[in-house]
């Protein structure tokens, strides 16, 4: 157990595969009735007094992610279970991971909106956990705390905008919200949801923490940030279309947005040296496809969008997973430093060719499909049509060349690397990506069985009939010639690489970074926090009491302008001993204020107690007396230690400041309650205390009775306080003693 | 100690008159005027006197426990008092009273149960938190870098 080299995970690593394995068949039962069009609700109640239920939902949208979850899952983890095979943290990747995976399997299924911003509050933290993986490194950190920011941010704004089209609807089940289009918060809602949509997906202008996520450890990156988490925002798009989409500024934002995400994106991966940072910025491009696809709203748009969604996941997933293979096999992720592979390492060859090849779209893949569906449903929008096609071809045509870099770069040539023999790792680590590239192929070929789902899908998504066909042919049209010229323009990028990386690196430098934007922006949020501590915090007494007064006051006053009642006079016709007593509170009121001796302070307050004590006895109100006199006293003795301790004595001066602020509040205390002495007092609580106290209680002292039985919940809550406060209080004063010693 | 003698003398003849008085108070306050927080409070001055004649070390030895450690007692004892209820009736803080009962000559047999359990908690309670601040209070030094109070002039 001491010498960390010789760790070995026993078989315990390959549990949390098995269950996303067996999850994936779970999945799968339902494949064939959804595809025919059923849903399947399973409704349980969770905070009902809000209309809250913990709903979910087996539709074709939500089972095709449920899918690929549990399917992706189940390969992540089998490869992170070798990955970190010698690694003792392996125990906690896995759990964070199948929490994870529980969490996002939570959101895709979740019909109820509140269970969906729970489920992707808990995607959102185990991703900053992941992120922060290596923690004992400062950039993982960063990148973590940077993750966790920008979507925590979009993740409050996703739950104002799901409250508020809960509130507009009536109703907090998604499926049962109905078109939103028309409600007056309409606008607030969208702005809410796209940026809620927009972080987790990481769409221009927030895309920059996804790269720096990649501080995360491979399996963990393949998994969440390219194939699972980064497309909730997608999902959420798809999801609510039928509520709040197919509106002018829907459409546009989402193709703006998504087509800027997606060309900015693409001519940043052929930047990148670092394989595992080039394909997160291919994934950013594929996320801006999909965003822009959702917006078009056409039927081959949606239905493009959804299909590159399983496009995607595939050959983005064995990617990543195949430069991890690079990484453990050959000992570097950097591009320069890899090439001519393909006898070495022979499986991670094949494995790079076939996802490649479906990345960079060419016939039979699946990738082709996609494409075609794509620029098909970008010619087709009846807008925006040239712009989303331009968009489309370009990010393709750059998708071509950053394919070349990772299927052929590493591969091809002479043979280099920085390990001395580099070989392929063990099977358990090629054969989950081998599944996924071979599967690229096969949904190809055959797509039928694609073909069914993605219609349903379509529909949920878009609320009405029509679908595309999933087909690899579709005929001699304008999509076949725009992927020819794909394949032209993307081959012509890959053949002058090194000169456009040339000249990225040199504009690099030029346009703003987003990381040196962010981090002013979270300077300036700190100092803003620092000085508002610094002005309202001063560590003063006096400070904290007149603003506790001054509020006081100024609720006072409000409340007796606010209330109706009428305000009582004061009754002047009374015995001269009660004269008496308000002259003694007088006087020791006034002895307060003037005198120059703390100790004098102290003794007239408790006087003014000792008085005030007295009016409760002659109203019979024996229980207050008492404890008002018990507390008057423990008072006095706890200020005048306290006050011996501190060196200088008051000087008895006026202070006009004080002198207002103790008035206002004084004069609105007298108003105050004098404005209760003229309100109708409702008796009901009175009278049944007075009869039920000693039959029902047993006790004739309704005060008592009041305290301990029928308000006791009340008092254990006092008296927690009590406790907390001594807690607190001796904290303080033993945090003092030490600042002496 | 630089007590006065006749402080200390007093006190000693005193205190234990004063926490009689601080129990019946407690016992008698379901149907008198009285009651746990006003036993507490009674209790509480004692502990103050006491602390003023003898000092803290010797304040803290004559309650044998810990001002906090009571307080926790006073706490869960409260706690028991409504946990009682639940046991007995299926509700938090309900009273219960196992050799008292109502019948045509009002209430007979002996008052106690799960009322007096917890109002004990809450003289406890008070008694701990008050001593526990006291003490610390006669045992905390000047912080050096006290800001300076108040003594600016408007």
């Amino acid at each position: 157990m001491t010498d960390p080299t010789s760790y070995k995970a026993g078989l315990w690593r390959f549990v949390p595969a098995t269950v996303q394995a067996i999850l994936f068949g779970f999945f799968c039962t339902y494949l064939a009735p959804v595809s025919g069009g059923q849903i399947f609700d399973y409704v349980y109640p969770w905070v009902p007094a809000l209309g809250i239920e913990a709903a979910f939902r087996v539709d074709a949208l939500s089972l095709l992610f449920a899918l690929l979850i549990t399917g992706i899952g189940a390969i992540c983890f089998l490869y992170a279970a070798s990955y970190f095979e010698a690694d003792r943290r392996l125990k906690r990747l896995l759990t964070l991971m199948s929490l994870f995976a529980a969490a996002m399997l939570g959101l895709v299924l979740a019909d109820d909106a509140i269970t969906l911003f729970v489920a992707w509050e808990m995607t959102t933290l185990t991703s900053f956990l992941l992120v922060g993986f290596d923690h004992q490194k400062e950039r993982a950190r960063y990148s973590a705390q940077q993750a966790l920011l920008i979507t925590g941010i979009g993740g409050l704004a996703l739950m104002a905008g799901l409250i508020l089209m809960g509130e507009a609807a009536g109703t907090y089940r998604i499926s049962e919200m109905g078109d939103l289009t028309n409600a007056p918060m309409y606008l607030v809602i969208l702005l809410f949801i796209f940026i809620g949509a927009f972080t987790k997906s990481a769409q221009f202008p927030f895309h920059f923490w996804l790269p720096g996520a990649m501080a995360a450890p491979t399996p963990v990156s393949a998994y969440l940030h390219s194939a699972t988490m980064v497309k909730a925002g997608v999902y959420l798009i798809a999801r609510l279309s039928p509520q709040l989409g197919g509106t002018d500024i829907w459409i546009w934002t989402l193709t703006l947005v998504g087509a800027a995400t997606m060309v900015v994106a693409s001519f940043w991966a052929l930047r990148q040296t670092d394989l595992k940072l080039m394909l997160a910025w291919t994934t950013l491009m594929g996320l801006g496809a999909l965003m822009m696809g959702l917006g078009g709203g056409s039927y081959y748009a949606v239905g493009g969008a959804l299909t590159f969604i399983v496009v995607h996941a595939f050959y983005k997933a064995a990617l990543f997973l195949t430069v991890g293979l690079l990484d453990k096999g050959a000992g570097t992720r950097e591009a320069d430093q890899l090439s001519g592979l393909r006898r070495a390492m022979p499986r991670a060859f094949i494995i790079a060719m076939l996802a490649g090849a479906s990345m960079a779209g060419l016939p039979p893949f699946v990738g082709f499909i996609g494409k075609e569906l794509i620029y098909e449903g970008a010619l087709q929008s009846p807008v925006q049509g040239i712009f989303a096609a331009t968009a489309s071809l370009i990010a393709s045509a750059l998708m071509i060349a950053a394919a070349g870099m990772v299927a052929i770069g590493p591969f091809f040539g002479e043979q280099k690397s920085p390990k001395e023999a580099p070989k392929d790792p063990s099977p358990l680590m090629w054969v989950g990506p081998g599944l996924l590239a071979v599967g690229g192929l096969l949904l190809g070929l055959f797509p039928q069985g694609l073909d069914a789902l993605i219609t349903q899908m379509t529909q949920t998504v878009r609320g009405e009939y029509g679908a595309p066909e999933v087909k690899l042919w579709h005929g001699v049209n304008t999509a076949l010639f725009l992927s020819l010229l794909t394949f032209a323009l993307g081959a012509l990028f890959y053949r002058y690489l090194r000169a456009i990386q040339g000249s990225l690196i040199i504009e690099e430098r030029r346009v703003p970074d987003s990381d040196r934007v962010y981090d002013i922006l979270l300077n300036a949020m700190k100092n803003t926090a620092a000085w508002t501590a610094r002005t309202v915090q001063d560590g003063r007494m006096m400070s904290y009491l007149r603003v506790t007064f001054i509020t006081l006051g100024l609720m006072v006053w409000a409340a007796i302008f606010a209330g109706e009642g009428q305000v009582a006079t004061l009754e002047l016709d009374i015995p001269l001993f009660h004269w008496v007593i308000v002259a003694i509170t007088a006087a020791c009121t006034i002895t307060i204020l003037f005198t120059g001796s703390r100790l004098i302070a102290i003794a007239a307050l408790g006087g003014v107690g000792a008085a005030i004590a007295v009016i409760f006895v002659l109203y019979s109100a024996i229980d207050v007396a008492m404890t008002q006199l018990l507390v008057e006293i423990l008072i006095v003795a706890f200020v005048a230690i306290a006050f011996i301790k501190l060196p200088r004595a008051g000087t008895g001066a006026l202070r006009i400041g004080d002198a207002i602020v103790a008035s206002v509040l004084g004069l609105g205390v007298t108003f105050g309650m004098l404005a209760v002495q003229g309100a109708d007092i409702a008796l009901d609580v009175t009278e049944f205390f007075e009869q039920a106290s000693y039959p029902e209680a047993a006790g004739r002292n309704v005060v008592n009775v009041i305290l301990v039985d029928f308000r006791a919940l009340d008092t254990l809550g006092e008296v927690a306080v009590v406790v907390i406060a001594g807690i607190a209080a001796l904290a303080a004063l033993r945090a003092g003693k030490r600042i002496k010693e | 100690m630089n007590s006065s003698l006749i402080l200390r003398t007093g006190t000693r003849a005193l205190v234990p008159v004063f926490l009689l008085v601080a129990i019946l108070v407690l016992l008698r306050g379901h149907n008198e005027p009285g009651g746990g927080f006003i036993g507490g409070l009674l209790a509480a001055i004692c502990v103050a006197l006491y602390e003023k004649a003898f000092g803290v070390d010797e304040a803290r030895r004559w309650l044998r426990l810990p001002p906090m450690t009571i307080a926790g007692i006073g706490l869960a004892a409260a706690l028991l008092g409504g946990l009682w209820g639940v046991v007995e009736h299926g509700m938090f803080l309900t009273g219960v009273w196992p050799l008292y009962e109502y019948g045509p000559d009002g209430w007979t047999g002996w008052p106690v149960g799960s009322v007096l359990l917890f109002d004990t908690g809450v003289f406890l309670v008070v008694v701990g938190v008050v001593a526990a601040i006291l003490f610390a209070l006669e045992e905390a030094g000047i912080p050096e870098d006290r800001p300076e109070d108040g003594e600016e002039h408007s």
